[in-house]
């Protein structure tokens, strides 16, 4: 590229001589200035080489699609990722290469408009190397085909990060090969079903209006030889799942739904078979068809999920594929599972650290949020452990690793047997039904071929037979699960509490007790409450906001937004102290902001719930900050409500016993668990499980990775779903959480409206099994018992649903 | 009556061309994203002269970490 001269130059217009109010690439505000170019506003720098970039690209429609859309651009160091020319990670990462052209899939976080598509897939304007790219909205991914004669994976992503798509590469996106590819078997299955199905009815309908026996034996021959050839590939292929799933679970020594539909299957097939070649009626093709099609589209219908939201995120998805590492004076970037103990490793400003270590340098500010919840990051001093999965804020550090990636405090626990296998703690309902239903119909199937055996013979016993098993065939009964399940995942998605899956509703409603983590779950990460101990004047607030702006510490974020109303003043010599606090001089006084020992003020205790910060001006103290956490807006409510409910509540905490005394008053204190390691919380929900409980895990972090993972529902409260939750049952919208109460009663309405259908499609077994066993089964009167049954169950379930939901009043939080 | 069996014929043969399609687009990838492409055909294409001339210019900028 050539040398971008920076034509424009950061300056303060005043706001009345303003062209436009807001930065045109990002629709940022001007809080640091304004740089002009080609009479255009831009907030920084970034922002004005991405128009400039744009423009001279010929993509200044980028702008026209959507306005001002565009991402603020982060600064990131020279070196990032300069671990992409590393050849085995550059291999791991690809989806494939040949021929000097590679495929490579990213998960970019920013896309979030039409302008983001039309840019990323005009990537090729910007970059003769690159072949071609196309976008996935709504997973957020863009797949990039490029040339490797002409840039390399380094660049690619470079590229990205230079216009503000920064792909987010991690641990996770590693050997992308042996990632299962998208199941699209169901689509072909479904294909085929709906095909054979439509065309036999048509050419079974001639022969259900043939009261008089208008049709010469050569149609009935021709039609009955289609419908046999139509009908093979559904029995061969649409139909195998169920017949591998039935065989699977009797092998295992159980019963599920699959076995009285393989039975259904395989009675019709058979029977049908044999009417055709031995033209003594024309089958049951078309029952057939439809239902193996009704299956499949109930499968469907139930295997639908959020596909823009990741429920199977665990630390991979959050560690960086590889760090700095330093041996002598060299620095290089390594894999980080080739890590090793005693090794020395660089990080940067908001990098993670990936294994448990000894801080070399003097100081430094990790942040803990992702994997506690805890948002105020903590100091360290050199020589202090640091546990991975920190963030580090601020400059440069150094430290020694202790311990290798997959053995650290934190990752350890994915080494769990929890995590190793799925649990599926009990039958799901279906099945516990389903074993009944099996034994009867069979029962009966084998008493009427007895009876009818000794009053006629073989040949209408037989008939007789295969008319049970076929009429009993449970289609409805098969079909209650996905609808009632399948209608219920979609409105609790209307409330923003995302499932996982279908069968995440019935763990739900047998859930008998609720374990809340504290940090970041229960209190509200971004909100707090400031207070100020202290006098201070106008000029000072407006010179604390000035100085606080410039930090990136989360309490400096929080002051400067507490203080925003104010104005903003120029400030002169901007320093930050890592782990102590910032100073500037503001009107030629030299502000100190940060904590007790470094303004110079007596250290004062804090809890885990307050911090305190500190201004002096000049040599003078003013006073303090008080920053407290906020609980979630009416925990209280909820956690009554849950009682009342007759659900039991628990409390698990990594944080010490400080809100002790507060927490007493929503909990019972015996159920109320101070300073529990994530190992621990894992093992507090299997014990609570070994006493017979069904339990639901409201968590945030990855320390309750575990228990998520162990409790019958783990749900994650988000307060933005799109990005980093530990791996879950379900996400819920941390907004929403007051509503938990109302979507575990929910649910079990959801029980009554599944046991109610149930005994509907019960009922249309039981006559048409009068039907059967007197011999009075026709292929019409199968051909329309079917649909009507199904359709009866399928909108009643619907209905049902949409009744309870426009009953249920939900509290809306602002 | 015989015209029924080539009207048989013709139907299946249609019914078989749809069912062909509907494997065909599966196997494209297009179940795989029914959002964006719901976006993509509304960019309007532009004249070809002018991203041609547009390539040249594109061709220098070819390393953006300078």
């Amino acid at each position: 590229m050539k040398k971008t001269e920076i034509k424009g130059i950061l300056r303060e217009i005043p706001e009345g001589q303003r062209k436009e109010d807001k930065c045109h690439h990002c629709g940022g505000e001007f809080d640091q200035g304004i740089v002009e170019y080609n009479e255009h506003y831009f907030c920084c720098t970034g922002c004005r080489t991405v128009f400039q970039l744009l423009n001279e690209g010929g993509l200044e429609k980028y702008y026209s699609i959507e306005e001002r859309t565009g991402n603020t651009v982060g600064r990131f160091h020279k070196d990032k990722y300069a671990y992409l020319e590393n050849e085995e990670i550059r291999d791991g990462l690809i989806d494939f290469s040949d021929g000097g052209v590679t495929r490579v899939q990213f998960y970019v976080p920013g896309i979030h408009c039409s302008s983001c598509i039309w840019l990323l897939e005009n990537l090729n304007r910007l970059h003769s190397g690159i072949h071609q790219s196309t976008v996935n909205f709504v997973k957020k991914t863009v797949d990039v085909v490029y040339k490797e004669d002409d840039l390399n994976l380094r660049e690619v992503v470079e590229l990205l990060a230079y216009i503000g798509y920064e792909p987010s590469v991690s641990l996770r996106d590693y050997n992308k090969k042996d990632r299962p590819h998208t199941n699209r078997s169901l689509y072909y299955k479904l294909g085929i079903a709906g095909f054979s199905f439509g065309n036999i009815m048509l050419l079974s309908f001639p022969e259900y209006l043939d009261e008089l026996s208008y049709l010469s034996s050569d149609f009935k021959i021709l039609f009955g030889g289609l419908n046999f050839l139509l009908a093979l590939p559904v029995f061969l292929y649409s139909s195998s799942e169920y017949f591998q799933s039935a065989w699977k679970s009797l092998r295992k020594g159980y019963v599920n739904i699959d076995l009285p539909i393989s039975l259904g299957i395989v009675a019709l097939f058979f029977r049908s078979s044999y009417e055709i070649f031995t033209l003594t009626g024309s089958g049951f093709m078309d029952s057939f068809t439809m239902l193996v099609f009704l299956l499949l589209v109930g499968k469907w219908y139930q295997g639908r999920t959020y596909q823009a939201l990741s429920f199977e995120r665990d630390y991979r998805s959050y560690f960086p594929l590889a760090v700095n590492r330093i041996r002598g004076e060299k620095e290089e970037a390594v894999p980080v599972r080739d890590l090793r103990n005693g090794d020395v490793i660089a990080l940067r400003n908001q990098e993670i650290l990936p294994g448990d270590s000894i801080l070399l340098s003097d100081s430094a500010v990790v942040d803990y949020s992702f994997v506690s919840g805890e948002s105020t990051p903590i100091s360290k001093t050199k020589g202090d452990k640091v546990f991975a999965g920190g963030r580090i804020v601020g400059e440069l550090t150094r430290f020694e690793i202790q311990k290798e990636v997959s053995q650290s405090y934190l990752t350890k626990l994915w080494n769990q047997a929890a995590f190793q296998n799925e649990n599926t703690r009990y039958e799901s309902m279906v099945n516990s039904v389903s074993k009944y239903f099996t034994l009867f119909i069979l029962s009966v199937a084998v008493l009427s071929f007895m009876f009818w055996y000794f009053e006629t013979g073989t040949g209408v016993a037989l008939n007789i037979f295969t008319s049970v098993l076929i009429i009993a065939c449970p289609c409805a009964l098969a079909l209650t699960l996905p609808f009632s399940f399948g209608n219920t995942m979609t409105f609790f998605g209307k409330h923003r509490f995302y499932l996982k899956n279908a069968q995440v509703v019935e763990s739900l409603f047998r859930a008998d007790t609720v374990v809340f983590d504290k940090t970041g779950t229960l209190t509200f990460p971004g909100d707090a409450a400031v207070s100020f101990r202290g006098e201070l004047e106008q000029e000072d607030l407006s010179a604390i906001r000035s100085i606080t702006r410039h930090s990136t510490h989360p309490l400096s974020k929080i002051i400067a937004d507490h203080l925003k109303q104010h104005n903003v003043v120029e400030i002169s010599g901007f320093r930050e102290y890592a782990g102590k606090g910032v100073g500037a001089t503001v009107n030629g006084i030299w502000f100190k902001i940060g904590s007790g020992e470094f303004v110079g003020a007596n250290p004062e205790v804090e809890t885990e719930e307050t911090s305190t910060v500190h201004v002096s001006r000049g040599d003078q103290y003013l006073g303090s900050f008080n920053i407290r956490k906020e609980y979630r807006k009416d925990i209280g409510n909820l956690i009554s409500d849950l009682k009342s409910d007759g659900l039991e509540v628990h409390l698990i905490s990594g944080d010490n016993a400080a809100e002790l005394e507060n927490m007493t008053r929503h909990f019972e204190r015996s159920l109320i668990h101070f300073d529990q390691k994530p190992q621990d919380k894992l093992e507090y929900i299997e014990k609570l499980q070994s006493t017979g409980k069904n339990v639901v895990m409201i968590g945030d972090g990855l320390n309750d990775a575990g228990a998520l993972k162990a409790a019958d529902v783990g749900i994650a409260v988000s307060d933005d779903v799109y990005t980093f939750t530990p791996a879950s049952d379900a996400i819920l919208d941390g907004s929403e959480l007051r509503n938990i109460s109302r979507f575990i009663a929910f649910s079990k309405n959801v029980r009554a409206i599944v046991q109610l259908s149930f005994l509907i499609s019960f009922l249309y077994n039981v006559v048409g099994l009068l039907f059967a066993v007197n011999g009075k089964v026709t292929p019409l009167f199968a051909a329309v018992l079917m649909p009507v049954s199904s359709i009866t169950v399928v909108s009643f379930i619907t209905i049902a649903i949409r009744f309870l939901a426009s009953r249920k009043k939900f509290d809306f939080s602002p | 009556m015989s015209a029924i069996y080539i009207l048989i014929g013709f139907s299946l043969l249609a019914a078989l061309g749809f069912l062909g399609a509907f494997l065909w687009s599966v196997r494209n990838g297009q179940y795989e994203d029914s959002y964006t492409p719901s976006i993509r055909i509304l960019f309007d294409d532009e004249p070809l002269e002018n991203s041609e001339s547009k390539d040249t210019n594109s061709n220098k900028i070819n390393n953006p970490k300078q």
